[in-house]
């Protein structure tokens, strides 16, 4: 079906700028009212068109702050969808609505005092125990993430499952919104990947070193350098500095590195 | 011979002594534990509302794993996964209408019917091993080890899924003998632990525990074999008020029979974990001469 | 124990919700209390598993409510296996709970579990105890 019949109902109050688009128009419903915007833009661009200004539900327009989730539904269909706003483009009759925030527990809890064990997060949050694996949460995820199979890991005390299985968790809570057992996943999921991250992943060893080598001033001397070079020698040495090419394979070192590698 | 295995939460952290010696134990009679992929919690407590099948879903989502990987048996070591899981198999078989609804809801997945057998890892010693072989088996008889089967609810009640007769049992009996370990039987071998109410009244439990364990040691058992990670719990925490109250109550060691099995096809210690145990099993198991 | 059985303490619809919900057919208890003997909780209920029934299936909605058995039911069906007329109490026994529970009134709260309890308690316990004390 082309766009044009799809268009059914130009909005009479529309301004000149809107009737001259109104060849690529297609008609959505924000919050249950009926606008007429342009085909080809994100749902969220869709309702700054339509004439909403953000506060909140919008951050950093690329689909990976997590601030827009959204819900919405097609006609003639039972399931509800989700989406980012800002990534969604808009489809005819889409039925919209963001929700940008939704109430969850979230535990405070003093990091340093935590280990690895899984009794952390059943203490803190003991309403993990409440899912019914109804699996509503994977469905409503944007992400794709199998939210079930994480809170599951979790519940076995499985935290560094949890951590991978929820890595590209971008907290927007729409998986929360639709708990049976009024979990707050996103909230757990962060507290095992900072658990994670700090308790079970091993330390890198190169890290270690360099922040030896860092604080025991073996940078010093370069760093004196640098900062008694004069300005157009230092414009010079930035436009002429060597970058790694796309290409580079892992062992990849800059030519020019070698008063860094002395000084370590 | 590949089992399809599942596990259940309790048994990858705190019951991890019901666990490995089970995976060590099948091994040794030649049998592998083939965990089932993406398990989740079995819902612990089988609802028993005619409406509520939201609550079916987590153990018929389990079931539909162990079909996925073509397997018609689904092995398990807990006594109440064990029977959260067979009775929504059975849900599944015999009711139609429910069968539907909740294949519809879950629209993600395979529809299920109830196909896959759901197995105690008592009945596959029983059945599929034969209690004259597994007596061949041990290398390390439990001699003069006096042992009551606790069989709890869930492995006996309700009748269509319980494992053996709910009046009489024998399956734990077997099962001890077969270990060359004296069974001590008592009447409250079946009698409930409090379950659940642990979370409602903690300080209840220790009514319960009396009264089972006061039984098992008046019938003249040092010890007491278990199945199921909440009557471990339930019974634990019992003994430790009880000991609390009473000054002459003593504790008696809890294996889960695992352990035993372990210790009896001569595994040693190291799978049976038995610094997770109530009761001070350890000293026991060195005066019987089972531990170095 | 003592009751007053009137018209108008009935309350149908708390009857046919119980009966709904539970499957059960209440009027086949005929009152020998085996369910009672069997329980293994029953000295510590106000009313007694066989008193449950029959006040059940009076309607007496306000004297359930005011007492503690049902949540005091550990699901064990002592009682379902010993019945001679095959009524299945922890299934009438769950249908009271359920419908106070639907009422959005948790029986144990999971903020009130101590952080003590909550790192001792096994996963086994606080799935099971959610199931039956909230929903």
């Amino acid at each position: 079906m082309s766009v044009k019949e799809k268009k059914r109902n130009p909005v009479e109050t529309a301004t000149n700028e809107q009737k001259q688009v109104a060849a690529g128009l297609i008609s959505v419903y924000i919050m249950g009212k009926r606008y007429e915007v342009p085909e080809g833009f994100t749902i969220m661009k869709a309702m700054e068109y339509a004439g909403y200004k953000f506060i909140r539900g919008c951050g950093c327009r690329g689909g990976t702050c997590g601030a827009c989730g959204t819900v919405y539904r097609k006609p003639g269909d039972y399931k509800i969808q989700v989406a980012l706003a800002c990534q969604k483009t808009v489809e005819p009759d889409m039925y919209i609505a963001q929700i940008p925030f939704f109430p969850a527990n979230r535990a405070s809890y003093e990091f340093s005092k935590l280990t690895s064990a899984p009794e952390e997060i059943f203490k803190l949050y003991p309403e993990l125990f409440r899912c019914v694996a109804c699996n509503a949460c994977s469905k409503a995820c944007p992400q794709g993430i199998e939210v079930m199979d994480a809170i599951s890991a979790l519940k076995r005390g499985d935290i560094s499952e949890a951590a991978r299985l929820s890595f590209e968790c971008i907290q927007c809570g729409l998986c929360t919104s639709r708990c049976f057992g009024e979990l707050a996943q996103y909230h757990m999921f962060q507290l095992a990947r900072r658990i994670y991250g700090a308790r079970v992943l091993p330390r890198a060893e190169h890290l270690t070193d360099m922040v030896k080598a860092v604080s025991e001033g073996r940078y010093e001397a370069i760093l004196e350098k640098l900062k008694n070079t004069k300005e157009d020698e230092l414009k010079k040495l930035y436009q002429e500095r060597e970058m790694e090419p796309v290409s580079a394979g892992e062992d990849w070192k800059p030519k020019d590195g070698k008063s860094l590698w002395e000084a370590r | 011979m590949s089992l399809a295995y599942y596990p259940g939460c309790t048994l990858k952290t705190r019951a991890r002594n019901l666990e490995e010696p089970a995976v060590a134990s099948l091994e040794a009679l030649g049998f592998e534990l083939e965990e089932i992929s993406r398990w989740n919690c079995c819902g612990a407590a089988y609802s028993l509302a005619e409406d509520d099948l939201i609550h079916q879903v987590a153990p018929v989502r389990n079931l539909i794993r162990a079909k996925e990987l073509g397997k018609s048996e689904l092995v398990t070591l807990c006594a109440v996964c064990l029977n959260t899981l067979k009775r929504a198999n059975l849900l599944m078989g015999e009711d139609a209408e429910k069968r539907n609804t909740i294949n519809s809801f879950m629209d993600e997945e395979l529809d299920y019917d109830g196909g896959v057998k759901v197995v105690h890892l008592l009945e596959v010693l029983r059945d599929e091993i034969g209690w004259e072989t597994l007596a061949q088996k041990v290398k390390l008889p439990l001699r003069d080890l006096r042992v009551a089967p606790y069989y709890g609810c869930t492995l006996l009640r309700p009748r269509d899924v319980a494992i053996d007769s709910e009046e009489s049992p024998v399956i734990l009996r077997k099962f001890l003998e077969s270990l060359g370990a004296i069974p001590v039987d008592f009447p409250e071998f079946a009698r409930c632990c409090g379950s659940y109410q642990v979370m409602s009244d903690p300080d209840g439990i220790s009514e319960y525990a009396r009264t089972i364990l006061g039984s098992a040691s008046s019938h003249g058992a040092e010890a007491l074999v278990l199945t199921c990670p909440l009557c471990d719990y339930n019974l634990g925490l019992g003994q430790k008020q009880l000991m609390k109250k009473y000054s002459e109550f003593r504790a008696m060691p809890l294996f889960y029979f695992t352990q035993l099995l372990a210790l009896a096809l001569g595994l040693g210690p190291e799978v049976c974990h038995f610094e997770l145990n109530h009761g001070a099993p350890e000293a026991l198991l060195r005066e019987k001469k089972l531990l170095p | 124990m003592s009751v007053t059985i009137s018209s108008k303490r009935l309350r149908r619809e708390f009857v046919r919700k119980v009966k709904e919900l539970s499957g059960q057919n209440l009027q086949l208890c005929y009152q020998c209390g085996m369910c009672s003997g069997n329980c293994p909780a029953a000295s510590n209920m106000d009313v007694s598993p066989r008193q449950i029934i029959e006040l059940a299936r009076l309607g007496l909605e306000e004297e359930i409510a005011k007492s503690k058995t049902v949540w005091i039911c550990a699901s064990c069906l002592a009682c379902t296996v010993n019945c001679p007329r095959g009524f299945d109490l922890s299934r009438m026994m769950e249908a009271i709970r359920l419908l106070t529970l639907r009422k959005n009134l948790d029986h144990v709260r999971p903020e009130d579990i101590s952080p003590q309890e909550r790192c001792e308690l096994p996963q086994i316990a606080m799935v099971s105890g959610f199931r039956k004390f909230t929903c």
